[in-house]
C-alpha cells in the first residue's frame, strides 16, 4: 500500500471528526421534556400510552370525521362523550390550556413543528410564557 | 398485443361470473353498497386508505339540526342596509374572518351586491330605481350540482353527502384556485397573505380557527353552528332585526326536501329566482324580489 501511514492517519482523523459530535456531548443528554398535565380533568379520551404514541392519529381521525362526515361527538371507552374539537375540548381550560406547557414540550425536543397553529387559535396564555413558544 | 383465444375466453367467464352474481347477492338481501357504507362508517375508500383501515371509532353526530338538503331563501324586500351589514358582520365575527381593504386581497363570505350583479341578464334600463337599491346578500350558493367540487383536485371541497353542504377541508386545500375558476359566482376567497394580522385579537372568536396563507375560504351555511343545534349565524340576526322592525323574515333556512320547512313556506308563498339558472348549477339559495 503506498502512502498506507497518511491514508490511515486519514481515516483515523476523519473517523474523529465524524463522531466529534457522539462523544463530545457523551453524557450532556438533554433533560426529557416533562409535560405539565392538566389540574382539574385527570383522565383523557384515551389511556396515557396511547396519547403519547398515537395522538397525532387520533386527531387526524377526529379532524375527518368531523369535516367530512359531520360527526362531531367522540364516545370514549368507557362512555363519556366528547366534542371532537383540538381548539374547544382538548385545549379547553380544564384540560391543556397551556400550549406552551404541554404540547411545545415534546415538540420542541424533538424537533417537531406541527401547522395546526397556523389556523386553529391557541388559548391565551400570559405574555411572560409568549418567550417559551418561540423556537 | 391482441386478444387471443384462450385469453377471451377468460374474460367472457368472469364476465358472466359477475352478472350472475347479482340475482344471487339479491335473493340474499345483500347490497354491496349499502354494505360497503357501513364499513366505511362515512369516509370514501381513499380516506379510509388513508387511516391505514381505521375509522373514527365511537364517532357520533350528537344534538345537529339535520337535513337531506339545507336551503336558503333571501327575502330582499325585507332587507335594508343596517340588516345586511348586521348579517354581514356576525357571519364575518364569529368565523374570524378578517378584514382587509385591498379589494385584490379581501376575503368575504357574506357580502352586499347590487341587483345587476346579483341577478344578471335580469336587468333592463326601466326596472324599478327601488330595487336597484335593495341590498342584495350573497354567499355561496351551496349549489346541488357544484362545478367547484368537480374541479377540486384533492377533494379540499367536497359536497357533504347527508346534507348536501359544499364545504371546504382546509386542511386538504392545496391553494390551486381551481375551485375559485369554476365558481360562476365569485363565492370564494384566496388567502394572499397571512389573515391572522388581519383580525383584531380582542374580536378572535377563539372557539373557531382562522384560515392560513395559500387556501381558499367561503360560506359554510354555519355547519359548526347546525352541528350544535344552531340555525346559520346571519339567519339569527336578520330575523331577530325583522322582527323588530315588523317585517317578514329577510332570511329564512330550512330543509328543501322538507314539504313543510320554512323554506319551502316561503317558496310557495312568493316568486323566487335563484343566480344564474342557466349554468345548470342548481343553487339552493333563492331570491325573493
Amino acid at each position: 500500500m503506498y502512502d498506507g501511514g497518511k491514508i490511515i492517519a486519514g481515516i483515523i482523523i476523519g473517523l474523529v471528526l465524524l463522531t466529534f459530535p457522539i462523544w463530545y456531548t457523551h453524557g450532556m443528554a438533554p433533560k426529557r421534556p416533562e409535560v405539565k398535565l392538566p389540574e382539574k380533568e385527570k383522565k383523557c379520551v384515551k389511556d396515557g400510552p396511547y396519547m403519547k404514541t398515537k395522538h397525532m392519529q387520533l386527531l387526524d381521525l377526529w379532524r375527518d370525521s368531523t369535516v367530512r362526515t359531520a360527526k362531531r361527538i367522540y364516545v370514549s371507552e368507557d362512555g363519556r362523550k366528547f366534542n371532537m374539537s383540538l381548539q374547544n375540548t382538548c385545549m379547553s381550560a380544564d384540560c391543556h390550556a397551556k400550549k406552551s406547557e404541554f404540547c411545545d414540550r415534546c415538540h420542541n425536543y424533538t424537533g417537531v413543528v406541527p401547522y395546526c397553529w397556523d389556523c386553529h387559535i391557541a388559548p391565551k396564555e400570559e405574555p411572560k410564557e409568549k418567550s417559551e413558544e418561540m423556537h | 398485443m391482441g386478444v387471443n383465444r384462450r385469453k377471451f375466453l377468460k374474460i367472457a367467464g368472469i364476465s358472466t361470473l359477475a352478472v350472475a352474481a347479482k340475482p344471487a347477492t339479491d335473493a340474499l338481501a345483500f347490497n354491496p353498497k349499502e354494505w360497503l357504507d357501513e364499513k366505511l362508517g362515512g369516509f370514501t375508500p381513499s380516506e379510509m386508505m388513508l387511516h391505514f383501515g381505521h375509522k373514527p371509532e365511537g364517532s357520533v353526530a350528537g344534538e345537529a339540526l339535520t337535513a337531506t338538503r339545507w336551503a336558503m331563501v333571501v327575502n330582499v324586500r325585507s332587507l335594508d342596509e343596517e340588516i345586511a351589514e348586521a348579517c354581514m358582520e356576525a357571519c364575518h365575527k364569529i368565523h374570524n374572518v378578517p378584514h382587509i381593504k385591498n379589494p385584490k386581497h379581501e376575503i368575504k363570505w357574506l357580502w352586499r351586491e347590487g341587483y345587476e350583479h346579483a341577478l344578471p341578464g335580469q336587468q333592463h334600463e326601466h326596472i324599478d330605481e327601488e330595487i336597484k337599491k335593495l341590498p342584495f346578500l350573497v354567499m355561496c350558493n351551496h349549489c346541488y350540482n357544484p362545478p367547484c367540487v368537480r374541479v377540486c383536485p384533492t377533494k379540499a371541497t367536497f359536497k357533504r353527502k347527508s346534507d348536501g353542504i359544499v364545504m371546504m377541508d382546509m386542511h386538504r386545500c392545496i391553494g390551486c384556485r381551481f375551485c375559485m375558476a369554476a365558481c360562476p359566482f365569485g363565492s370564494r376567497s384566496f388567502n394572499w397573505k397571512d389573515p391572522r394580522p388581519h383580525i383584531k385579537e380582542e374580536e378572535q372568536n377563539p372557539e373557531y380557527p382562522t384560515r392560513t396563507k395559500g387556501v381558499v375560504e367561503k360560506c359554510q351555511f354555519c355547519a359548526e353552528r347546525l352541528a350544535k343545534g344552531q340555525i346559520p349565524a346571519c339567519v339569527e340576526v336578520a330575523q331577530k332585526l325583522c322582527a323588530e322592525k315588523g317585517r317578514e323574515p329577510a332570511l329564512v333556512f330550512g330543509d328543501l326536501d322538507d314539504p313543510d320547512s320554512e323554506v319551502r313556506e316561503a317558496l310557495r308563498s312568493h316568486y323566487s329566482v335563484r343566480r344564474k339558472p342557466e349554468l345548470g348549477t342548481h343553487p339552493n339559495v333563492y331570491y325573493i324580489v
